[in-house]
């Protein structure tokens, strides 16, 4: 089995880049498996279901962070495509916990952002660009040849090793590179490990103390003047 | 060293294959693409901007100096040969105008002491083709669609300094065409236009006709089109001089065409 785990803000294109890369998947003879995740509301999996008539699935993380909520369901996940029959596996994901990656160490991270949000986008979206094997950035149909070498040199910045592709996901333009990459990539065993490190896991707002004000919670807190702190025995 | 972009024929929009199997642009070339609305120009250009392998809806093909374009091209913007300037290219950033050059300039440049030198060709080259100046303090996005496309084309030429610069419908975006055809001469690039401009077309050397989503023949501009093209400037220049004077509050007179004869 081999895994890809494409994530990005709300409506950046990763439907559209996961679309192409499943229609040239399936034309090189691949069974493919789809799976989404998303807080509250999805229909990629029914639209893919119709649209290739594969095999797909949805789950809502509802309370837990989607990047964790994948990682909890990847294993049955995985289970599942093998019984589907299939020998790669699509994971789309809402990404929307921007301290945790969604990633892990035997799948294709790739991040789907777009070239329209602004130059100061990939100082914002911390380890779901860094941790990332592939950036890849649609809409380059929508912005001048100059601000999209600036957006793809403010990634770069941020992450040195991380792969840039161009897209027009719109016609599907640039995608045979992430098809070739995933293709290379190694199959997908047992153990595999979340890529990076957790944020410090919660806090009492987390278990349901409403309280406001730092001097009524305990663990890791902090207040307007200091970093984190830890406050307890 | 790029000498030569060819362009080898897909099919048009009903299937059938391109009447023009083969295009060579050479550098230097001022080359002008021309068509009904709807014929294909921009995705003519987009083929060419995305070095087209077949994969585009058109099928064509895109070739350097006779061979497939190496991937560096997409890989590091230092390397892409090509710039696009589009009909609907705005600003999305709202940096000021000289921290966008000064980070553009950064990725281009090949030394940072070239940097400020850059910036100050780029923002003259650009104020020479529209009526408000562009300061350099001022938001990209507060720029108006004269200053945008200017500034565009000026950094296209400048700090890009790419072998190929495509425009596509840069007449309707109020600037000085005239101006912009010398100072873009003055370069040894290919240049190449989608243009409905009859003064732009004829000072080109040589038209490429759309129709159906297909090239359908290639015109070299002949020595009568190169002489009446003087008689087209003309009446250009006295167009935009009737535009210029309504624009002021004057009034117009029967002389105003005097000059032509
Ligand atoms: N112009 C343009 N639109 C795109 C591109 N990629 C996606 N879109 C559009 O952006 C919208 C959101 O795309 P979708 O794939 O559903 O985004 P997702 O929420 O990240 O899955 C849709 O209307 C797409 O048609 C692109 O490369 N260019
Ligand atoms: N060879 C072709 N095959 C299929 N569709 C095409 C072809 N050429 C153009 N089109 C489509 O035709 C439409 C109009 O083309 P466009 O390039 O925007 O025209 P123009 O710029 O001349 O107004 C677009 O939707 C484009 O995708
Ligand atoms: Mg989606
Ligand atoms: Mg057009
Ligand atoms: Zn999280
Ligand atoms: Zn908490």
């Amino acid at each position: 089995m081999k895994l890809a785990i494409c994530a990005g803000p709300a409506t950046t294109g990763k439907t559209s880049v996961l679309r192409h890369m499943i229609r040239k998947l399936q034309d090189a003879g691949d069974q493919v498996a789809f799976l989404k995740i998303d807080v509250q509301f999805a229909e990629e999996d029914e639209i893919f279901a119709k649209e290739f008539g594969i095999p797909t699935r949805k789950v809502y993380s509802g309370e837990l962070c989607p990047d964790h909520c994948n990682v909890m369901v990847l294993g049955d996940a995985l289970q599942w495509a093998e019984k589907s029959g299939a020998n790669f596996l699509l994971v789309e994901t809402a990404g929307l916990c921007l301290r945790c990656s969604p990633y892990v160490d035997g799948g294709l991270g790739m991040i789907v952002v777009e070239a329209t949000s602004g130059t100061n986008l990939p100082f914002k979206i911390g380890p779901m660009l860094s941790l990332a094997d592939v950036a890849v950035v649609t809409k380059i149909d929508r912005v001048s040849q100059a601000e999209r070498e600036v957006f793809r040199s403010r990634i770069q910045d941020v992450a040195p090793n991380v792969k840039v592709r161009e897209v027009n996901a719109l016609y599907g333009i640039g995608i045979d590179p992430l098809v070739d990459a995933l293709h290379n990539q190694v199959d997908t065993w047992d153990k595999m490990l979340l890529r990076g490190n957790p944020p410090v896991g919660t806090c009492t707002i987390c278990v349901g103390k409403k309280e406001i004000g730092w001097q009524a919670h305990f663990g890791v807190v902090r207040s307007l003047e200091n970093q984190n702190f830890y406050r307890g025995e | 060293m790029i000498n030569t972009i060819t362009i080898l024929g897909g099919r048009s929009r009903s299937g059938i294959p391109e009447a023009v199997e083969r295009i060579d642009l050479k550098m230097g070339d001022v080359v002008s693409i021309v068509g009904p609305t709807g014929s294909g120009k921009t995705t003519l250009i987009n083929d060419l901007e995305l070095f087209a392998d077949a994969n585009t809806q058109t099928g064509r093909r895109v070739l350097i100096n006779g061979e497939r374009p190496p991937l560096e091209y997409r890989d590091n913007p230092a390397m892409n040969p090509i710039a696009l300037i589009t009909q609907h290219t705005t600003f999305l950033s709202d940096l000021p105008v000289v921290d966008f050059l000064t980070a553009h300039a950064g990725i281009r440049a090949v030394k940072k002491s070239q940097i400020d030198e850059m910036i100050q060709k780029t923002l003259d080259f650009a104020n020479q083709l529209t009526g408000e100046p562009i300061v350099l303090t001022s938001r990209m996005t507060e720029l108006s669609g004269g200053q945008t496309r200017a500034l565009l084309i000026a950094d296209a030429t400048i700090i890009c300094n790419t072998p190929i610069v495509l425009l596509d419908e840069v007449e309707n975006a109020g600037i000085n065409r005239t101006r912009a055809m010398e100072l873009l001469r003055e370069y040894r690039k290919v240049f190449i236009f989608v243009t409905h401009d009859p003064r732009i077309a004829l000072l080109s050397d040589y038209r490429i006709v759309m129709q159906g989503g297909s090239i359908t023949k290639v015109l070299y501009t002949n020595e009568e089109e190169r002489v009446f093209s003087l008689k087209v400037s003309k009446l250009d220049d006295l167009l935009s001089a009737m535009r210029d004077k309504i624009r002021f509050g004057e009034r117009l007179t029967t002389h105003e065409l005097e000059g032509l004869a």
